[in-house]
Formats: structure tokens, sequence, C-alpha cells
């Protein structure tokens, strides 16, 4: 359903109406008013249940329609300017409750001079709707999901970053050149980590990250880190959230690599099918695992920024199984703008 | 001038041993120190440390099978253990715990300056016994036990049970019987997942269990006993934790 990149990351748009969430909060709100009416208008406090249930029986039509109303629009409202989208939504809200009241005046006996009072309640609900769609948007928006990225960026395991520099400052003397390598390899992750991680990246980019990541542990574990690439049907113009991969190796390396004292063999495999990308990263486990919270953040930021570009279309999910550990992407298949 | 301190480099990673004799050749300029051998995880230190004469041993502290606190633990079980220096290139944890037991410990990537002045303490520096087991913050590997000067290492997943008496304990192997000087319920708590208390003095390893019976023959009334692998002899089963015959029987 939600196919389209989810854009909410510009402050100020409508909510997706046919999202089920957005309808959960509008009908949830919708009624919390005609409770609260329903408290205002009766005299003895005992009555509120008669009460809420006339409110309701008139609120409900009118709700219900507007729901299949903005969910039908909601394409062509979400491609509008802000401003001229929450005219519409006004006009649009407005109009069914004249039209409501007009038609089924009969039916649900409502006072004919009470129509400026309803549209002025359903003019009101709607704004404070409105307006609490647009707070929640900026509480989601990347701007704040991006600082706590940064924050965990900055956490990049000081543990690999002194560690390397070690394994560097051990070939300076003996292999300068391979030294070197190694340096540029620490330099473009460092760039990677730096960087202004809002936009998709093509997934090409990500794999060559994640090449110069697991070349840098390469350096200081040898042969006991294996790797396995397999990405023949990988489409490289695919885009995915940056450093959605080379995170989830470091936790491969951190958990399931380093603490065994035989080789251990990260695997990961990328694939393209039926318009989605698929990432499968493997690596031993131990039930013995201690220290796991490092794991569990990265986890989280990774699924926080799927969810943030790709809405309900991306998932994530973890296995352990037979002595290995399962990290599953699928996101949609979104290509590249060719520039 | 004294003879060269002898020096045992501990690290699973090849290029920070590398790294390691770099800067021991530079310090040796001003403090003589000889190479005496080098390790790629604790066992290999561990049997470094016994046939040869070591006064100082590098110890990485995260490393896999053994992490370097444990093996400085087993090492002090020897008749002159080596003075201990850890490195690591980070780990809150232990830097931490290091600090708050004066420990020394270089951090990596080391600086031979540095190297040097801790060389030069470690030669008359003690390493506190007690501030290693508190720094131990996984299970240990490995119990020791010295015997005649020499420590042996006895695999935690090959012990069948652990027996107080009077001030040792009975480690119990299938091949025999070792006696360390530790407390049993330190052991307990260390090891919870791999040990399970049947009786006041004894814990036995869960995965030996086999099976439990009565005291004299099947149809008898007496108390429960457990049966572990590769062992004739039988465990008693206390009063108190008679639950768990049920619990455990599969």
């Amino acid at each position: 359903m939600a196919r389209s990149i989810n854009h909410n990351a510009n402050t100020g748009a409508l909510p997706d109406f046919r999202n089920f969430g957005i309808l959960l909060r509008i009908v949830l709100v919708v009624n919390g008013v005609a409770l609260l009416a329903a408290l205002l208008q009766v005299r003895i406090i005992g009555q509120w249940p008669t009460q809420f249930t006339e409110n309701a029986a008139l609120v409900e039509p009118l709700l219900i329609l507007s729901l299949l109303v903005l969910a039908a629009a909601g394409g062509v409202l979400r491609r509008l300017p802000y401003a001229a989208a929450i005219v519409a939504v006004l006009a649009i809200e407005l109009a069914l409750t004249a039209a409501l009241h007009t038609l089924g005046r009969n039916w649900f006996l409502v006072d004919a001079h009470a129509l400026p009072r309803w549209l002025l309640i359903v003019a009101l609900t709607t704004g404070m709707l409105l307006v609490y769609f647009d707070l929640r948007g900026r509480a989601l928006s990347p701007a704040l999901a991006e600082a706590r990225l940064q924050a965990l960026q900055a956490r990049i395991r000081p543990h690999f970053l002194f560690n390397s520099i070690n394994a560097v400052l051990s070939l300076v003397r003996q292999s300068p050149r391979r030294a070197e390598a190694a340096l540029e390899d620490l330099a473009g992750l460092f760039r990677a980590l730096m960087a202004d991680n809002r936009e998709l990246t093509p997934i090409a980019r990500e794999v060559e990250l994640c090449r110069q990541y697991l070349d840098l542990e390469q350096l200081r574990l040898g042969e006991r880190l294996q790797v396995e690439w397999h990405i023949e049907n990988m489409a490289p113009d695919a885009l995915v959230p940056p450093l959605s991969l080379q995170p989830l190796l470091e936790n491969a390396v951190y958990h399931g690599v380093e603490p065994s004292e035989k080789p251990g063999v990260v695997s990961i495999n990328i694939y393209t099918a039926r318009d989605r990308l698929h990432a499968v990263l493997r690596n031993p486990y131990r039930a013995t695992g201690d220290h796991h919270a490092g794991n569990k953040m990265a986890l989280a930021n990774i699924r926080e920024r799927l969810q943030l570009h790709f809405d309900v279309a991306a998932e994530l999910s973890t296995r352990v199984g037979d002595g290995t550990y399962e990290v599953r992407i699928a996101m949609p298949y979104v290509k590249a703008r060719k520039t | 001038m004294s003879a060269p301190l002898r020096v045992l480099i501990v690290d699973d990673e090849a290029p920070a041993r590398s790294r390691m004799r770099d800067l021991l050749a530079d310090v040796s300029v001003e403090l003589p120190v000889t190479i005496a051998g080098e390790a790629a995880n604790g066992r290999e230190a561990l049997g470094l440390a016994q046939s040869g004469e070591i006064d100082v041993v590098l110890l990485d502290v995260r490393m896999p099978g053994m992490d370097g606190i444990e093996v400085a633990q087993h090492l002090q079980k020897m008749q002159r253990p080596p003075a201990v220096i850890f490195a690591t290139a980070y780990d809150a944890y232990a830097i931490r715990a290091f600090d708050l037991h004066a420990v020394d410990y270089l951090l990596k990537p080391i600086r031979a300056a540095r190297l040097q002045e801790a060389l030069a303490r470690a030669a008359h520096s003690v390493t506190p016994v007690a501030a290693l087991q508190d720094l131990q913050q996984a299970p240990r590997a490995c119990l020791s036990a010295a015997e005649r000067g020499k420590v042996h290492l006895i695999p935690v997943e090959e012990v069948l049970y652990l027996r107080a008496e009077l001030k040792y304990v009975t480690v119990r192997t299938a091949a025999r019987e070792y006696l360390i000087e530790e407390s049993l319920t330190r052991l307990e708590q260390e090891f919870q997942d791999v040990f399970v208390r049947v009786h006041r003095n004894c814990l036995v390893a869960r995965a030996a269990i086999r099976g439990f019976e009565r005291e004299g023959g099947e149809s008898g009334e007496g108390p429960w006993q457990v049966v572990l692998a590769d062992l004739e002899e039988r465990i008693p089963v206390s009063r108190r934790q008679q639950h768990l015959v049920r619990e455990l029987a599969r």
C-alpha cells in the first residue's frame, strides 16, 4: 500500500489518511471530543452515557464519511502545498457536514438551526487534529531522528577505532603500502560516518563501505574473519538508507567472530526480487552472549530509519538458530535517479 | 646493570603483537628488555610462562576463549608469578576497574614512553589477586589448580562436580581430582548456569547429570542421589534440595 517513500521529512505535511495508525488516532480524538461534549451537556453526571450515545449517533456518520473521502483524496491532497492542503481538508469537512446536515435532517432529528454550530465544531475539531498531526510529524521528523543517529555514529565502537589504529601502526614500519591502504579505508569509513546521512544512497556505495570496513577488520583478525559475499542478483542502483548494513557487520564481527578462537564466517547476501530489495546477514552465534546493548541499539536505529524512509513497506527481522545469528532486511526496490 | 627484563607478549591479534615487538625494541635502548615469547591466546601464554623464566607479561584484556583477566588469575597460582601489565584498546568497564584497584594498564595504541614507565614499575609490583576476581566479568573458561609448583588448567566443561572440604574445593573431572583454594559460594555465583547445588557442600554440572536414583536400590525409600556421566560415584541430594530431582529429571 504505502509503496512510495514517505516524505513526511519536510515539516508541515498532511498525514497519510490511508495509514491505519492515523485513522485510529482520528477516530479516537473525534470520539473524545464527543465524550467531552457529552460531559459538558448533561446536568447530572450519571447521564453521560446516554448523552454520549446521542452525540455519537450524530458524529459517527460524518466521521466515517470523512475518513472515506480523505482516504480517497489523500493522494491528491498530499501533493498540494501544505497551506492549500489544510484549506482543502477544512473545505471537505465543512461541505460534508453541510451535506449530511441537509440530507439527514429528517433521519437524525437535528435542529435545522444547528448548522452553524456544527460547522464551527467540525472546523475546530479538524483544526485541532491537523495541528496534532503536524506536531507529531515534526516530532518524528528526520531532524530529530538524525540527531539521535549522529549520537549513535559518534559511538562507533571506540574498540574498533583504537584497535584499527593500533593495527595500522604495526604496519607502518614493515609494510608502508598496506598501512597506506588501511588508512585510506579508515578515512573512507569515517567520511561516510560523518556525512549528511539523511538522503538515501545506492546500495553499491553501502557495499563499498562494508568492504572498506571488513578490510580493516581483516587486517586485525586475519583468517579468523572469513567473509562471503553473494551479491550477483543485487541491483546496484537500489536506494537504501545510508549505514544500514555497515553497523550490522560491525555487530557481526564484534559478537560473532572476535569472541571465538576458531575462524568465523560472516555472510552477506543481497538480492533484488519482485520489486523488493533483500539483505540477509549471517554470523556465528554463541549462546553465552554478553554485552548485547550495542547490538540492540544499532538494530533499533536501523529499524527506525527504515521506517522513516519506507514506512511499513520495509522490515527488519532477526533470527537465532543453528549456531548462527541472522538479520534480514527487506524494503521496496527504489531506483536511484540518473544524474 | 641488571639482567634484561624478560617479557612475554600475549595478544590474539598478530598486528598488535608485531606493534608490541617494535615498541619493545624502541624501549630497549634505555631499558634492557628481551622478548621471551609471544602467545596468541591464554592457554599458550600460561604454557610459555611456566616453561621459561618470565618477569613481565604484557596481556591483552579482550581475547577469545580465555580473556586477559582470567589468564592473570591463573598466572597468580604460579610459585613465582610474573608481573602483569594489561593492555586494552577500549573497554570502559575494565578501565574503570583497573583505576579502582590501581592495576597498571596500557591503552592501545600504546606509546613507547608509557610502556617503558610501566615496565620499570612492573619489576617491583604485585598484582592484587582480589582485584582480579572483582575484574572478572564473565565466568572463567577454566579453573586452575597448583600442584608442585605447576599450574593445571581444568576446562570448566570437563568438571563433573565441585565439593567443598575443609579449606579446599575438590574439582572432579572424568579423569581425576584436583584441589583448588576457592570458596564454593563464589564458584556457585560465577558459574550459576553451569552448576547446580545439590547439597550444602556440592555443586554438580547440569550437563553431566544422567539421572537420579534412591540410595539402596530401586525399591528403596532412601534419599535421592545424582548419577553423573562417566562416574561410578553417586552424589547425595540433600533433604532441602529434593525438589531438584523433579525439576532436573528429564
